[in-house]
């Protein structure tokens, strides 16, 4: 699995960049860049996400 | 654009450009950078600052950033008992102030002190020579940019990337994060335009509260601050909240915002060979109700005195650059340690305790200035002794907890 962000939702707020473990996430101005080979789907970033904007999905 | 700096500051926040007017006012040659494309927005923030702050700060209120005058608070127990606090009988009032307006008069002054700024500029990577840090690498609208100095200040708020880039552990534990997420509305019947309103309860906000903190005589920021590790999101609290009141019928959205709140102890280590953390970067966070702009704004003179004379001496060491770590922490550590146990103590207790401690307040036995106290990490002893009576049980738990 790997963390997957909706944009449409998401605030570009950094709750999520700040609990990953492995500094997948990384806030832009406007966009969350996923680093997915970094990326241990431990889905703290879902928890920590206000708006419910991140989800695990199935890598492809 | 030069590219020989003394310091430079990542993030145009509170803490980064105060940092900025300080180190300037020394004649240290600072740039401050941001990867934001506006100071100030879009906030993440509720707003709240105290005048003690402002003071500590050397400003004065200015009506471009100081929206609206504070002068109490309403506390709002789980079923409704409500607790005026009177800060102006305590000399504790304060602002809820335009933050935008707020940061953009903030960097005003940090220019005319002779700060630089550049933003939307991300920064990407740090340079790294023997050890110490020596600058940034930047990525300045599609243009990476490779600028160096003697000293690099990380003021990037909550993300705290920058210090982990230095190897400096900043990770924020879930379970001691905030999840924050806030409507401002106009058209809000407000209990008391002057008045902060705060609702406590397991189903209004676990472990946090919600807030309704006045911009005028009808416009609020509304929000919510919950335990990171809550199940439900912040949005689904703050919109079953506003539901289920009827006095928001009327109103409506003006702003969204969202954001983390590192509601820990600070990070461990503050410092690195050439390298320093402020502000959310360091955890600077009163971590009961999760203010940290105040802090924020007061670190930035202590942390430019500590430069200045390390670059005078030329020596940024870890050692050398300890010393505001340790300034820090003398004036807040014990206090903010403090803070943190009673946030623990509460945390665990339930609706129906907490109602027991409403009532106890509410029938006189204590005064509310108990709460004030508390957001200080002192007055616990104080609700002991008051509701020893009613609710032994909870006295009880209080003097076995502080007993530990
Ligand atoms: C919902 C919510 C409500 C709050 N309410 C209050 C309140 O009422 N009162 C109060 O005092 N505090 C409040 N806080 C906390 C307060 O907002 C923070 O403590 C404060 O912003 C900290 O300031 P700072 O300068 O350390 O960080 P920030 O204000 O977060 O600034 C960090 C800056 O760094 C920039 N940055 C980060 N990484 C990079 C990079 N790699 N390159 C370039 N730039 C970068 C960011 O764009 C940002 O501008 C609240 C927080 C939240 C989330
Ligand atoms: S699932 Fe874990 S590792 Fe992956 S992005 Fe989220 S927090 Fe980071
Ligand atoms: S926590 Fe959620 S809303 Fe905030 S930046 Fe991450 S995905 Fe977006």
């Amino acid at each position: 699995m790997v963390a997957v962000v909706n944009r449409d939702k998401c605030m570009y707020c950094g709750a999520c960049t700040s609990v990953c473990p492995k500094l997948a996430l990384e806030l832009l101005e406007t966009r969350i860049k996923v680093y997915a080979d970094k990326c241990i789907d431990c889905g703290l970033c879902v928890k920590a996400c206000p708006v419910g904007a991140i989800r695990l999905e199935e890598r492809k | 654009m030069m590219n020989d700096w003394d310091v430079i500051v990542v993030g145009a926040g509170p803490a980064g450009i105060k940092a900025g007017e300080e180190l300037a006012k020394r004649r240290l040659k600072t740039l401050v950078i941001d990867r934001k494309q506006e100071i100030g927005a879009p906030k993440r923030c509720g707003e709240g600052l105290s005048d003690r702050w402002v003071t500590v700060s050397g400003l004065k209120p200015d009506p471009t950033w100081a929206r609206q005058y504070i002068n109490g608070a309403i506390l709002i127990s789980p079923k409704g008992k409500k607790i005026v606090i009177d800060s102006e009988k305590m000399g504790r009032t304060g602002y809820i102030i335009e933050r935008k307006m707020f940061e953009k008069f903030l960097a005003a002054n940090a220019i005319r002190a002779g700060a630089k700024f550049l933003l939307k500029t991300n920064v990407e990577d740090l340079v790294m020579e023997d050890g110490f840090v020596k600058g940034v690498v930047a990525n300045n609208m599609g243009d990476t940019l490779e600028l160096r100095s003697k000293v690099v200040v990380a003021a990037d708020g909550v993300d705290s990337r920058i210090g982990r880039m230095a190897g400096l552990n900043t990770l924020l534990p879930l379970a001691e994060m905030d999840s924050g997420f806030q409507y401002e509305m106009a058209g809000v019947d407000l209990l008391d335009p002057h008045k902060m309103e705060l609702y406590f309860g397991k189903s209004v906000a676990p472990r946090g509260y919600v807030w309704v903190f006045p911009k005028g005589e009808d416009v609020a920021n509304v929000g919510v601050g919950i335990s990171g590790t809550d199940e439900k999101t912040a949005r689904e609290y703050l919109d079953r909240w506003l539901e289920n009141n009827k006095r928001f019928e009327n109103a409506s959205i003006i702003e969204v915002n969202a954001g983390g709140i590192p509601v820990t102890k600070p990070v461990d280590e503050f410092v690195g060979n050439g390298i320093l953390l402020t502000g959310d970067a360091a955890r600077m966070v009163n971590p009961i109700h999760g203010g940290g702009m105040g802090t924020a704004l007061e670190a930035g003179g202590m942390l430019a005195d500590v430069i200045k004379e390390a670059i005078e001496e030329n020596n940024v060491s870890k050692e050398k650059l300890k010393k505001f770590q340790d300034i820090w922490m003398e004036k807040h550590g014990k206090e903010f340690a403090n803070v943190l146990k009673v946030r623990h103590f509460f945390e665990k207790l339930n609706d129906e305790q907490l109602e027991a401690i409403a009532d106890i307040v509410v029938k006189g036995k204590i005064s509310p200035d108990v709460f004030v106290e508390l957001s200080h990490g002192q007055g616990l002893g104080k609700i002991a002794k008051g509701i020893i009576k009613s609710s032994p049980s909870i006295a009880k738990l209080i003097f076995e907890f502080i007993k530990r």
